[in-house]
Parts: structure tokens; C-alpha cells; sequence
């Protein structure tokens, strides 16, 4: 797990640098599934144009994807600092509920204004929750788990409050757009993430943001003493992942036209955990991959695709999912690797394993 | 961190932190909580009709017996400085597991609770052991543990099921009767003698010792020669066997056994722990706290019963504010002991 693609002349031919890249297993796993669908549905990768836009399997996994690729994107941030985002279930039903409620209120629901009010609405809220989580992590020095945690249960009765407890159903065309419309052919949600997902990597890739990001992660208190200003970064990360998980949540309630407290993006937070892990961000923090997310995104997708196709009852799922989380972990863990994978090749592992000499006690790395 | 919020709360904190001890530090949540628990009764005895009862009181155990249980079990994980998400799940799969096989299966029900509380401490020492040997936080393996027991609820049954089995419903409705009237479940003794037995583990073995020593320390616990592993799967353990004998409570209280019983329990249980004085970064904590703490947070849900007028969604965002206050008082009076940036 987390090869370093310059891994120098030893590193060995073109099949071997490919072997070692770090989005070589996330894509591998991913076009695996995607055949596997094909032997239950042969004509799962066609793809029609029906009117004005894109119809088919693989265009479902992509905008049905797309909220958790957004979760997913906010999530990576934060574990690169060492740190978790347990609320953003909570976030992105608040986010949907505040959308919902403002349109409903307003007197003129089919408006673009009314609509932009609706998304700045739940945007702000958003920021507030990022602001909440952010500086309970870095000005209290709260655990993130624990800090995160109290919107996590805090805020579904957050968003009962905003929504009375009812589920509000809105008819509202250019709110539908957000999530289920089309645009240029693809779905607009779509369109969406993969905008915020390129901004997102050309600002933390090309500039020292994403550097500053993974030193903090990797020692927040050397990066204090050469002068980063973790504290602040810190906020800015947990109130990035809310503003993903917002939009995210804008999304999915715009393409069920409704927001309901209870169940609107519950359980995301795993799968955007999941998706992290699977596309090579060690939850130790230090060093994050974006690319590597999105495929794990869309594999977590494709799963849930799979699982509706072969008619497994969809709850489920989640005893699988916690399983391919222990595993992933496991394959991650550096002492795993050299307890289980040592009897196989000693020389390689005790390279890359340098969890022996690392005896820090669990809890300063939660 | 001397800058921003925590160089305020550094000033603010001063005039308190001078003349006390780190040991009665350590204390002052303790005595909060038990003010705030004393405030909220009587600003409700002096709101509301029926208030003022001792049965009030009773029913505060009553109706919350099944999270003292669990909380107590948390407590020996936050003790060691660990965390246990799984705890909500493992209750919700214990009632849905004794519900199943006493229910559908038609097992006696003396059987399926050992059953069950050997399935949740199982649960809980595997947990503790991926976590231990293989270094992994705690944090991912206890979510995930919450993930695989609540979607092991939906392979039982995806509805809620009822209990009408004879013996069960005789235990459930059993009041112990008290002079003047007054009543308890058995539950609430249940659940009283679970304290007593974590009050003397905790303060008067060498068990709780061990527990205190990986909270303060791990390094210094592995380097002074105690069985830090051992002592890391037992905490797990006992928080396990503590959420499926919760569990099992709730099925009494409850009758039924369903998959979204019991859905943020782990904030309630952790909430009740931090209340009750015990620090999140381990080390140091009272199991006695924690039952002051369970029982402020079933003040709120009786306060907010009377009121009448609030929607239950409320109890939720309150414990939510109160965890918040709470580990914000940590913070100024601990200062900054240890920083987990």
C-alpha cells in the first residue's frame, strides 16, 4: 500500500512502474467490478442518447456517485490532517433541509433567485458546521472523533428542527437542476463534482496549500515550530469537507425533490471513509490523494449498483462494507503487513515497515 | 497552543487554576454536573405539577437503566483513552438477536441471555485485539464494528419484532415495590449492581489500576512492565458485554427487538461519560461520575416531557450542546495537557 511511484531505476520496467502507481489498484478493482456487471447485465457500459442527454448504467453510477464523491473529496482533506469528519451525514441532511425549507417559505419557488437563496442558505449553515467542528479540532484541541461526533447525532435533530420533522417536498424546476437535471448532455451533478473536484486539486496540487496540508498531518507540532499556521488550516479543512458535504446534500435532496431529517445522507460518512481509505489516504494522515478518492468513490458506487442489481436486500450492505473497511485497514496497517505478509517476502516488508520503531502510544494519532 | 480561543481560555482559566490541585481539577465537572442536576430538578419542581416526586427520581432510573449499563462499559474505554463507536449497534443487535430467538426460534429465554452477552463481550474483546495487535485506531475499528452490528440487524429482520413470550413479559412488567408506594424494575437493580461491580474494578483492583495506568501513559504502562495488550482487549470486552446486557434491558423495557433501536447511543453513552468527569484523553475519570451523568441527561428528557410543547428531536440537540459545554470546561481547567492536533 502507498507505493511511491518514484521508486527509482530498481523500480524496474514500464509493468512494474504501472504495478507500483498509486491509482493502479483503485483503477484495477474498479474495472473489475465494472465486468462483473457485464456478466449480470450485458448491456451495462452502453450508453444511449435519449432526447438531450446521456442515458445508461454507467451514467447512473456517475450521478448517483457524484454526492459521495463530494462527501468523499471534503473527508480526504481532513484525514490528510490526521483527523475524521463524522457530521458530514448530518451536514448534508441540515444542508438539504435549510434548501428545502427556503424554497417552500418562499412565495415564488420556481425562481432562479429563490433558488440561489436557497443554496447560499444552506451553504452558510454549512460554514457554520465546519466552523463549529473545525475549531473544537484546532483551537480546543478536541479529538476530531469526538468533536465531530456531537453534530453527527447533534445534527439530524438539527435538521428535524429546521424541517419541523416533516419531510418538505418542494416542485421547484431549477432546484431539480442541481441534482437531476442536464447539462451539455451529462448530468448536472456530475458536471458539478468533477468542476469542484478539479478546482480542489489544482489549488492544493498547484499551489503549497496541499504541502502545508500534508506537513500538518504528518507533525502538527513541527509544522507550528517552521511556521505553518496549523490552527487556521485546520478550520479552513473542516469547513471545506461541511461546504462538500453541503453541496453534496443540496444534491441529493434537489433530486428527490424533499429533505427528510432522518435518512438524507445517513450512513455517508463510512462510505466517504471507505472511499478515502480504498483510494490510498492512510487515516494516519501526511499525505492525500484526490484521484485515488474519486475511484474509491465511484468502486463504493459501483458496490451499490451491483448490490441493488443482484437484489440483495440493501441494508445489508453495510456488514459487507464494514468488513472491506477492516480489510483495507488491515492491508494499510503497517504492523499488519509485517506480522501476516513478513513470511512471504521478509526482505521487502521490513523495507517499508517501519512500524517497530514507531511506539507511539494509539491515541495521539486519533 | 497559546494563540486564539485556547490563549483566552489560558486567561480565563487562571484565576481558577492557581489555588486548586490537579487531582480536585479534575473534580470540578463532577461538582457541575451534580449542581446542574440539582438546578434541573428544581427549577421542575418548581415549573411543573407532579414534579417534585420521589418517583420522578425512580423513573429517571427506570428509563435509563439500559444506558447507565452501556455508559459504564464506555467509561472503561475512554478511561484507557480509547474509544468505543460500536456500542449503540451491538445494543440494537443484542435486542434484536434475544427478540429473534426467543421470539421466532422459540429458544428459552435463559438461554439466549448468556448467549447474548457472550456474543456482545466476544464482539468487543475481537475488536479490542485488531485494535491492540494490529494498531489500528480505535476509532475505525469500533465504526466499523458499529456498521457490521447494525447491518447484522437487518439480516435478522428488517421489522421490528415483538415480544409476547410469557416469561419475558412477566420480567418486564415485575415492579419492585418499595414503602410509600414507590416502585423500580428490576433493570434498575441490574443496572446499580453493574455500578458497584465497575466501582470496585475500577478503584480497588489491579485491573482498574492497569485501566488508569494505559489512560495516563501507554508508553510509560508498556515500559513499567504492565499487560497493556491483555488489559486493552478487556476494556473492549467489557464495554461489549456491558452494550448487549444494555441491550438486553432494552428489551424488556422496549418489548420488541428492532434495528434502529437505540440510534446515537454511543453520543448519549459518551456524553453521560464526559458529564460524569471522565477525561476524553483517558487517565482519569469517576464510574460513579457517569451515573450522575445518565442521570442528567434522562433530567433533560423528563424536563422536556413536561414541557409538553418540545418535540423529542430536542433531547438530542441538548445533550449535543452539553457535551459541547462540557468538553469546552475540560479543556480550560486541563489546559493543555495533552494536545491531539
Amino acid at each position: 500500500m502507498t507505493p511511491h511511484p518514484a521508486k527509482g531505476p530498481s523500480a524496474g520496467g514500464v509493468g512494474q512502474r504501472l504495478l507500483r502507481h498509486r491509482l493502479f489498484w483503485p483503477s484495477a478493482v474498479l474495472a473489475a467490478l465494472l465486468l462483473g456487471n457485464l456478466a449480470f447485465t450485458h448491456d451495462f457500459f452502453a450508453v444511449h442518447v435519449r432526447g438531450d442527454h446521456l442515458y445508461g448504467s454507467l451514467i447512473d453510477i456517475l450521478q448517483f456517485g457524484a454526492p459521495l464523491i463530494l462527501v468523499s473529496l471534503g473527508m480526504t482533506l481532513v484525514i490528510a490532517t490526521r483527523g475524521i469528519d463524522l457530521s458530514v451525514g448530518s451536514t448534508v441532511a441540515i444542508a438539504g433541509a435549510l434548501a428545502c425549507e427556503h424554497i417552500a417559505g418562499s412565495s415564488d419557488p420556481g425562481s432562479v433567485s429563490t433558488v440561489l437563496g436557497a443554496v447560499a442558505v444552506a451553504l452558510g449553515g454549512a460554514v457554520v458546521i465546519g466552523l463549529v467542528n473545525g475549531t473544537l479540532v484546532s483551537r480546543l484541541g478536541v479529538q476530531p472523533i469526538v468533536a465531530t461526533l456531537i453534530l453527527m447525532v447533534a445534527g439530524r435533530g438539527i435538521a428535524q428542527l429546521v424541517s419541523d420533522g416533516q419531510i418538505i417536498t418542494v416542485t421547484s424546476s431549477p432546484y431539480k437542476m442541481i441534482g437531476g437535471g442536464y447539462w451539455l448532455m451529462f448530468p448536472f451533478a456530475v458536471l458539478l463534482a468533477a468542476v469542484i473536484v478539479v478546482l480542489t486539486s489544482l489549488v492544493t496540487r498547484r499551489s503549497a496549500l496541499g504541502l502545508l496540508i500534508e506537513s500538518v498531518g504528518g507533525n502538527p507540532a513541527a509544522s507550528r515550530l517552521v511556521g505553518i499556521r496549523a490552527a487556521g488550516l485546520l478550520t479552513v479543512v473542516y469547513v471545506f469537507c461541511a461546504l462538500c458535504a453541503a453541496v453534496a446534500g443540496l444534491m441529493i435532496s434537489s433530486n428527490v425533490s424533499s429533505a427528510d431529517g432522518n435518512n438524507a445522507g445517513l450512513w455517508i460518512e463510512l462510505d466517504a471513509i471507505l472511499a478515502v481509505v480504498i483510494g490510498g489516504t492512510a487515516l494516519t494522515g501526511g499525505r492525500f490523494s484526490l484521484g485515488g478518492t474519486v475511484l474509491g468513490a465511484l468502486i463504493i458506487q459501483t458496490l451499490s449498483t451491483t448490490v441493488y442489481t443482484l437484489g440483495v436486500p440493501p441494508e445489508t450492505t453495510l456488514v459487507f462494507k464494514a468488513f472491506v473497511v477492516i480489510a483495507v485497514c488491515l492491508i494499510q496497517s503497517p504492523v499488519f503487513r509485517a506480522k501476516v505478509l513478513s513470511r512471504r517476502k521478509p526482505a521487502a516488508s521490513r523495507q517499508n515497515a517501519p512500524a517497530d520503531d514507531s511506539p507511539l502510544p494509539q491515541e495521539v494519532r486519533t | 497552543m497559546s494563540t486564539g480561543i485556547a490563549g483566552v481560555a489560558d486567561t480565563l482559566a487562571r484565576p481558577f487554576r492557581a489555588p486548586l490541585s490537579p487531582r480536585a481539577r479534575t473534580r470540578v465537572p463532577l461538582v457541575v454536573t451534580a449542581v446542574l442536576l440539582v438546578a434541573m430538578f428544581a427549577v421542575g419542581s418548581a415549573r411543573y405539577d407532579g414534579f417534585f416526586s420521589t418517583q420522578v427520581l425512580l423513573n429517571l432510573l427506570i428509563d435509563n437503566s439500559f444506558l447507565l449499563v452501556v455508559a459504564i462499559g464506555v467509561t472503561f474505554v475512554i478511561l484507557t483513552g480509547g474509544i468505543d463507536l460500536s456500542v449503540g449497534s451491538v445494543v440494537a443487535l443484542s435486542t434484536m438477536l434475544t427478540a429473534w430467538l426467543v421470539e421466532r426460534q422459540g429458544w428459552p429465554l435463559f438461554a439466549v441471555i448468556p448467549l447474548v452477552l457472550l456474543v456482545g463481550a466476544g464482539g468487543g474483546a475481537l475488536m479490542g485485539w485488531v485494535i491492540h495487535t494490529f494498531e489500528i485506531q480505535p476509532f475505525i475499528v469500533t465504526l466499523a464494528g458499529m456498521f457490521l452490528a447494525r447491518g447484522l440487524c437487518y439480516t435478522i429482520s428488517t421489522e421490528s419484532i415483538s415480544i409476547s413470550d410469557k416469561t419475558t413479559v412477566t420480567i418486564a412488567q415485575t415492579r419492585l415495590v418499595m414503602p410509600g408506594g414507590l416502585f423500580v424494575s428490576p433493570a434498575v437493580v441490574i443496572a446499580l449492581v453493574v455500578l458497584a461491580v465497575a466501582f470496585v474494578a475500577l478503584h480497588h483492583t489491579r485491573f482498574g489500576r492497569n485501566v488508569h495506568a494505559l489512560g495516563g501513559n501507554e508508553t510509560s504502562a508498556r515500559l513499567m512492565g504492565l499487560p497493556v495488550g491483555a488489559t486493552k482487549v478487556a476494556v473492549y470486552a467489557v464495554s461489549g458485554l456491558c452494550s448487549a446486557l444494555g441491550g438486553v434491558l432494552l428489551t424488556f423495557y422496549m418489548l420488541s427487538g428492532y434495528a434502529l433501536h437505540a440510534v446515537g447511543m454511543e453520543l448519549d453513552a459518551i456524553a453521560a461519560t464526559v458529564i460524569g468527569g471522565t477525561l476524553l484523553t483517558g487517565g482519569s475519570g469517576f464510574v460513579l461520575g457517569t451515573a450522575l451523568g445518565v442521570l442528567v441527561l434522562g433530567m433533560i428528557q423528563t424536563v422536556i416531557n413536561f414541557q409538553g410543547t418540545l418535540s423529542s428531536w430536542w433531547t438530542r440537540i441538548v445533550i449535543g450542546a452539553l457535551l459541547f459545554v462540557f468538553i469546552v470546561l475540560q479543556r480550560l481547567l486541563g489546559g493543555n495537557r495533552k494536545s491531539t492536533g
